[in-house]
């Protein structure tokens, strides 16, 4: 009799635990969702902001390049290609389709429909083919970005004169050059082509994208080296005692330090006591990889203290000295790890802002920079520099920026995943 | 001899089993001796059928212990100390057997003799031999209970006796049968009874040498002390 | 607590006397006199903890590595003590190997498994020696009839059996006096032990041969001298016939007949 009061009391607290058990599921299930969710929500409202940055519109024109403004063997030569007077040919051309405008107020505002770049258009066009001098060609260039913006319905014509960007006569020009069909939407391409610029359509992420590259490569170069070794030291070599004991508390903290005060440093000593360039990947990267040192430290000591101790005993009853112990068996082994490690901290250190701001990496970077020591600005800095321009066409193209930053960060990640996976021994 | 236990307890429980074995062939060997001789002197001859069947038993126990012995190399692996018991079961079996087995002959042979009239003057000598090897037996069978190589030692001492004794046993019976040689019919039968006694003598002291060699790990350094001159004895 | 006998025949090839060792402070061996015979095999017995793995690992100086391990006493092996500080500690584990419980070959192929030793140690000058170094030890250790025809394979892909006698062979492929062997066989199956205790009753014509065991059976089976160690101190050292027939010490026959006490 009592075995089936205990097996009804057992089967009813295994009842118990099942529910428990349903009810944590279905926590932990609701709390990725919603993590999850609204993570969605942010990059579908960013992706939804940032797509107009991706196309733009142009107009198609033909062109007569006259043979008399520059002979074709002189197209690569800078000056003589910077002297012609690409601009006002492609506003004439323009103005060409609006032979009834005749005041100057109604020819500067059609020359205005065009971007600032619309030249350069025409330039590369002759630079890339130089047979087309003197011939017409038809010719694919940039409306301004007040053009553009309106053409993907981002201005409203709904609203009074006073309070928009174009004014009724603009639309009319715009209006009479879509009936004419010489309008058309492209990929903007430029976005990844070229430098910034003050002329919001032509702003690019290139030199920023390069500048990342560049002082990443630097932080690399630095972190890497030092913090593995350092680590190694510390974990392999160094006696257990409590000046190692404060060592290790210091690089735990270190990990924890706000950016800006690294960047506080770099200013200090970097720039104003070893006056090295200012602005440039070089110091940037130095920064930066100050920060990543305690990442990398922590990250390889990690690893290394992963690698059984049977190795190292292995190695060393053989008769390998202890420094062959950890170079031909330990690192090694560890190598995963402390790559893992190594991609995910410059990965945050591509990410950060403060730092360089500290630096002078804010400037205004038109040109791709070369090497470490030319003048440059980062992803982050240039998607804040973007956010803070006032121009409509800058909200668009911020929002691009953050996405190709995100996107570039996913590919670190990816990569570091991908290295853990391929490199990682049973043992 | 305070002996420590066996982690593993079926261990101690199987050296227990053989102990009991051996403890139940050493009662037996001893009644089968007692009894034959007993059986001469009271003149009772069923008893001696008795003691012939009774062997059988004898060489059951003895098969049933060499089979415990090799149960116990095999699943228990003895060393040591462990192993010199083990082994000495082994000989002090086959030992007390062969000692069962002389007395089934004296048995046989105190039949033939009790069937005459005959009589002899070494009775009295046979009888004193006789009790001597039991005396021995019996300190023998407790000295390896206990395992006391001491008492093994006097043992073997005690066996200088039986010799002597044998030997004039021997020169008796010789001079009977000299003298009278109707004695030829129980003679012989005699000479041998006597000779089985010292046999069985010469075999404790084999049991006591396996007792010193159980307890110390070697054998004793003394040759077993014989004192039988009778095969020296020339015949006229 | 030794026995006389043939023993003082030959010279010892290890000689310890007063061997000490403390971990942070609390004595793991009290002061160990032990005497190894050359190409012989010598096992160490007795309970755990009872520090004979603990003596094994100083006559490699394998107890350097572990912190607040204060070895003291001397350990000569032929005329030379191997804690004077001028000794290379790097040369005299070349010239006494190791062997270790679990099996533990490098994550490598099996031919740079056996050529790492002879390499850091620059035996050899050209691949052809390295080759017959190499041939040379996995025969000496029976594993080259199973492996010649792979030797560029992952050594981790071997049975357990197989790695430990890779192991024996990158032991003996720095061409060593002494073999020091810590159970080697606690982790492998019985065929693959009884396999490796052939291997060294082999290998004894050459090496001198210390193994730490905790069967007792495998002790009897394999070696010739047996010291029976019990909390840090050697109760009895002998040859292991008389050890396991006829053992002097009281506590001696205790553990060997598993009586309790």
């Amino acid at each position: 009799m009592t075995d089936q009061a205990t097996q009804t009391a057992q089967s009813k607290h295994l009842k118990k635990r099942y529910r428990a058990e349903k009810r944590f599921k279905f926590f932990g299930l609701a709390a990725i969702c919603s993590a999850a969710g609204i993570l969605l929500v942010l990059l579908g409202g960013l992706t939804q902001m940032s797509i107009p940055a991706f196309t733009h519109h142009y107009v198609t024109l033909d062109i007569a390049i006259p043979e008399t403004i520059i002979q074709a063997e002189q197209v690569t030569d800078l000056a003589a290609m910077r002297k012609v007077n690409w601009r006002g040919m492609v506003r004439q051309s323009l103005r060409n389709e609006f032979p009834e405008v005749t005041d100057r107020r109604g020819k500067r505002a059609i020359g205005n429909l065009l971007s600032g770049g619309a030249g350069d258009a025409l330039r590369d066009k002759v630079l890339i083919d130089p047979t087309i001098i003197g011939s017409t060609v038809a010719v694919a260039l940039p409306l301004s970005d007040d053009v553009d913006l309106l053409l993907k319905d981002l201005i409203d014509r709904s609203l009074p004169e006073e309070n928009r960007v174009i004014s009724d006569r603009e639309l009319t020009f715009i209006d009479h050059l879509e009936a004419a069909d010489r309008i058309d939407r492209r990929i903007a391409w430029f976005l990844f082509t070229s430098g910034d610029s003050r002329e919001a359509e032509m702003a690019g992420l290139r030199s920023a994208a390069v500048g990342t590259l560049l002082t990443m490569l630097v932080t690399l170069l630095f972190s890497f080296p030092l913090g593995v070794m350092a680590a190694i030291y510390l974990e392999e070599i160094a006696p257990k005692n409590r000046l190692t004991d404060l060592i290790e508390v210091n690089i735990n903290n270190l990990a924890a330090v706000p950016s800006i005060v690294f960047g506080l440093l770099g200013l200090a000593v970097f720039i104003n006591f070893f006056h090295l360039p200012r602005s440039a990947p070089l110091v940037g990267g130095m920064v930066l990889a100050l920060m990543t040192l305690p990442t990398i430290i922590i990250a390889t000591r990690a690893a290394l203290a992963a690698v059984p101790p049977s190795i190292r005993e292995a190695a060393l009853g053989v008769g390998a000295s202890p420094i062959q112990v950890i170079f031909h068996h330990v690192l090694p082994l560890a190598m995963p790890g402390i790559l893992t490690g190594t991609i995910i901290g410059l990965a945050q250190a591509a990410g950060e802002t403060a730092p360089l701001l500290m630096i002078g990496m804010m400037a205004f970077i038109v040109d791709t920079p070369m090497w470490i020591d030319d003048k440059a600005t980062v992803l982050p800095a240039q998607i804040y520099m973007w956010a803070n321009n006032p121009e409509r066409a800058f909200q668009a193209k911020t929002a691009a920026g953050i996405i190709c930053l995100m996107v570039f960060l996913l590919l670190m990640n990816a990569l570091a995943i991908y290295l853990r996976k391929k490199y990682e021994k049973r043992w | 001899m305070v002996e420590k236990k066996h982690i593993v307890t079926a261990f101690d429980e199987d050296l227990t089993t053989l102990n009991d074995m051996m403890a139940r062939m050493g009662a037996l060997a001893e009644t089968q001796l007692f009894a034959s001789t007993e059986a001469l002197i009271a003149r009772n001859p069923s008893d001696l059928d008795d003691i012939i069947k009774r062997d059988k038993e004898l060489d059951d126990l003895e098969a049933l212990l060499n089979e415990k012995v090799i149960e116990i190399i095999a699943l228990r692996a003895p060393r040591a100390e462990d192993l010199r018991r083990v082994i000495v079961a082994l000989k002090v079996a086959s030992t007390l057997e062969r000692i069962g087995d002389l007395a089934k002959n004296i048995a046989k042979r105190n039949k033939v003799i009790l069937d005459t009239t005959l009589k002899t003057q070494t009775l009295p000598s046979i009888r004193t031999m006789t009790s001597m090897v039991l005396k021995m037996l019996n300190q023998t069978l407790d000295a390896y209970a206990e395992v006391d190589a001491v008492t093994a030692l006097d043992v073997m001492e005690a066996d200088i006796e039986v010799d002597k004794l044998n030997t004039v046993v021997f020169q008796s019976l010789i001079e009977e049968m000299s003298y009278d040689s109707g004695q030829l019919k129980i003679g012989p039968h005699l000479l041998f009874v006597a000779k089985n006694i010292e046999r069985i003598g010469d075999h404790i002291t084999g049991i006591a040498e396996q007792i010193y060699f159980l307890h110390h790990g070697e054998m004793p350094d003394q040759d077993r002390p014989k004192a039988d001159r009778s095969s020296t004895i020339a015949l006229s | 607590m030794k026995r006389d006998g043939d023993m003082m025949l030959s010279t010892p090839k290890i000689k310890s006397s007063g061997i000490i060792v403390e971990y942070d402070g609390k004595r793991a061996l009290h002061g160990i006199d032990l005497d190894i015979y050359p190409n012989e095999v010598t096992a160490l017995i007795g309970p755990s903890g009872c520090g004979k793995s603990t003596f094994l690992r100083c006559i490699n100086r394998m107890n350097d590595v572990i912190d607040n391990c204060k070895v003291s006493g001397r350990l000569m092996i032929d005329d030379t003590d191997v804690y004077d500080p001028e000794i290379d500690v790097v040369e005299l584990r070349a010239r006494v190997g190791m062997v270790f419980q679990k099996p533990n070959p490098f994550p490598k192929s099996i031919y740079d498994n056996v050529a790492y030793g002879p390499r850091i140690h620059g035996l050899t000058e050209n691949k052809d020696d390295m080759d017959r170094i190499v041939k040379k030890s996995l025969k000496r250790a029976g594993l080259w009839d199973e492996v010649s025809e792979r030797l560029d394979d992952k050594a981790l892909g071997l049975s357990g059996g197989q790695q430990q006698r890779l192991c024996i062979a990158r032991a003996i492929a720095v061409n060593p006096d002494i073999l020091l062997m810590d159970e080697p066989c606690s982790a492998l199956d019985p065929i693959a032990t009884s396999i490796i205790e052939e291997l060294i009753n082999e290998l004894r014509e050459r090496f001198t041969i210390v193994i730490v065991t905790h069967s007792m059976q495998q002790a009897a089976r394999v070696s010739q001298k047996t010291g029976y160690f019990h909390l840090g101190n050697i109760i009895e050292y002998g040859e292991t016939n008389d050890i396991f027939t006829r053992p002097q010490n009281e506590q001696t026959e205790a553990y060997i007949s598993g009586r309790i006490g």
